[in-house]
């Protein structure tokens, strides 16, 4: 048979999947083990009892000097800073997207100036904000908006072109005014899209978050590993690596499961059936 | 009752001529059909009734009334493909009309008016076949129910005219059957008139009332450009088909013979087939 018409079955289907998951661990547990034969004291590669020592340290106990639990005041306000941030992000987004995707006239005006924002490193913008706005959160969700925002824009503004032409002339003939069109024809259908949309865009939104929290914080996911990176404290940075990544799949899971769950006729009508 | 007029239209993009001197009267209730070689403006010329695109000369009117540049909800229309929104039920499609023109604000009708608007949309697609499937969406319908549903969704705003861009075209033949059966069911109790573009000429001819064949006349390579295609065909489709009365075909017993006068010929302000013979 073919390889290209050779499928796995469930079970294999999952041991496949787990497969590469499990040689990165293998793989870390070996260069592991032979750093720490070497040298007990070896801080690069820590062995598993490290990671839980640093956990419970990080997860479990309050700190000694703020009696704060680090890993949940990190966590809590890095997420309260990505989450404002995406909010605005979409909300402007889909604003300013529906605006220029329906309203030739508002294309006109917006479409060139969005396109050469967008093309703005938004981290070159962030020493301006810092000026700007202060050391605070404000600039921290600033930095995510102005990094997120304009590829949303643009994104949504080609999801409104893709929509067929027929449905915008459908409508009009059937009483509607360009209002009505925008808030029963394409904003129903464009929310599925703006789900995906900022599904691809958490990548970049956690990167600016995790610098803007480099460079200047008191708190958060980002602030801590790049604090405990002083000590070469792995044993802090990979656990919270793995937490971030977890957030983040969470995040886009979720995403995922509200949108189907949302707009149950989205997928019937991508998937054709 | 309603009459299209169109006097002397043209369509030209640029330099090319796509239809010139396009002349038309057509009756109130007419079913036409406009048929041509791909490429000849038929579909060019539908998008002129809808308004969705302008004539660059000359002038379309209805009912005396010349047409708003915008497609509005005197003319209703199918198309192909995309005539329905995937993100609403069959039931919310074809309620979409009544909504849009009784909330100019929120788009959405609540209470009685709400209710009102069920019933005559459960009404309409009970009429076309569409009752035990009210709560889909249009992704889980077949094609011909989607033409279905397409056809209440546009005859439930109350179109003077309705207009069809080669609405069964994509059709498999036993389907299509039973929806040109339905076709014509809905053009005798609605009182509307069609204009059709197909492909297709026994489609044409098993459903029109009027066959216009549109092609071009000046094929030489140096005169494509600056001659468009025009009407060289106007086909009265005999035995005479009148809205809302029998359609008897080819039945002999109501044929009339090639002598006997035209059976309404009120109804056409066009020289009868009969009379020329």
């Amino acid at each position: 048979m073919r390889l290209i018409n050779r499928r796995p079955d469930r079970s294999l289907w999952l041991i496949l999947a787990v497969l590469p998951f499990l040689a990165l661990l293998i793989a870390y547990a070996a260069g592991s083990a032979v750093r720490l034969a070497e040298n007990p004291a070896d801080k690069l590669l820590p062995g598993l009892t490290a990671f839980a020592d640093a956990i419970d340290r990080m997860a479990l106990e309050p700190d000694k000097r703020t009696g704060d639990i680090l890993l949940w005041v990190d966590t809590g306000a890095s997420l309260t800073r990505l989450v404002a941030g995406i909010a605005i992000a979409a909300a402007g987004g889909l604003l300013v997207g529906m605006l220029a995707g329906l309203l030739p006239l508002a294309r006109a005006a917006l479409s060139p100036f969005v396109t050469v924002v967008s093309m703005v490193p938004p981290l070159a913008v962030l020493p301006i904000l810092f000026i700007v706005v202060g050391l605070g959160e404000a600039s921290k969700i600033t930095l995510i908006v102005i990094g997120v925002m304009p590829g949303l824009i643009r994104d949504l503004m080609l999801k409104i072109d893709d929509l067929p032409r027929q449905q915008l002339i459908k409508a009009q003939t059937l009483g509607a005014n360009s209002w009505t069109i925008a808030i029963r024809v394409v904003l129903p259908q464009i929310l599925p899209r703006l789900m995906d949309s900022i599904r691809l865009n958490l990548g970049p939104a956690w990167l600016f978050l995790i610098s803007a929290e480099a460079i200047a914080s008191e708190s958060g996911l980002g602030y801590r590993i790049f604090l405990v990176r002083r000590y070469l404290a792995m044993d802090v940075i990979l656990p919270y690596v793995a937490w971030i990544t977890l957030l983040c799949f969470l995040m886009d899971w979720g995403l995922r499961a509200a949108q189907s769950r949302a707009f149950p006729w989205f997928d019937r009508a991508r998937t054709g059936q | 009752m309603t009459a299209i007029s169109v006097k002397n239209v043209w369509k030209e993009y640029g330099e090319q001529v796509v239809l010139e001197r396009i002349n038309l009267e057509i009756a109130p209730r007419s079913f036409v059909a406009l048929v041509g070689p791909s490429g000849c403006g038929k579909t060019t010329f539908l998008r002129m009734l809808l308004s969705e695109e302008l004539p660059t000369r000359g002038e379309i009117t209805i009912d005396g009334v010349p047409l708003s540049p915008e497609p509005g909800p005197d003319r209703g229309v199918v198309f192909q493909r995309y005539s329905v929104f995937p993100h609403l039920t069959v039931l919310g499609n074809v309620m979409l009309g009544a909504e849009l023109r009784g909330s100019r604000l929120l788009g959405r009708l609540f209470g009685s008016s709400h209710r009102q608007a069920r019933d005559d949309a459960a009404a309409l697609l009970d009429a076309v076949g569409l009752s035990h499937a009210l709560d889909k969406y249009p992704a889980q319908l077949s094609g011909g129910m989607q033409q279905r549903l397409a056809l209440a969704q546009a005859l439930i705003a109350r179109p003077k005219v309705l207009l069809l861009d080669e609405p069964f075209g994509a059709l498999d033949p036993g389907i299509r059957a039973d929806v040109h059966k339905l076709m014509r069911q809905l053009w005798h109790q609605h009182p509307m008139s069609v204009v059709m573009v197909t492909h297709d000429l026994s489609e044409a001819f098993h459903l029109a009332t009027r066959v216009i064949a549109f092609d071009r006349t000046r094929t030489l390579p140096e005169e494509r450009l600056r001659y468009g295609a025009c009407i060289t065909n106007d086909i009265d489709v005999w035995p005479k088909r009148v809205a809302g009365q029998p359609d008897f075909g080819r039945d002999p017993a109501h044929l009339p013979s090639r002598d006997d006068p035209a059976l309404d010929p009120g109804q056409s302000d066009r020289d009868d087939p009969a009379d020329a013979a």
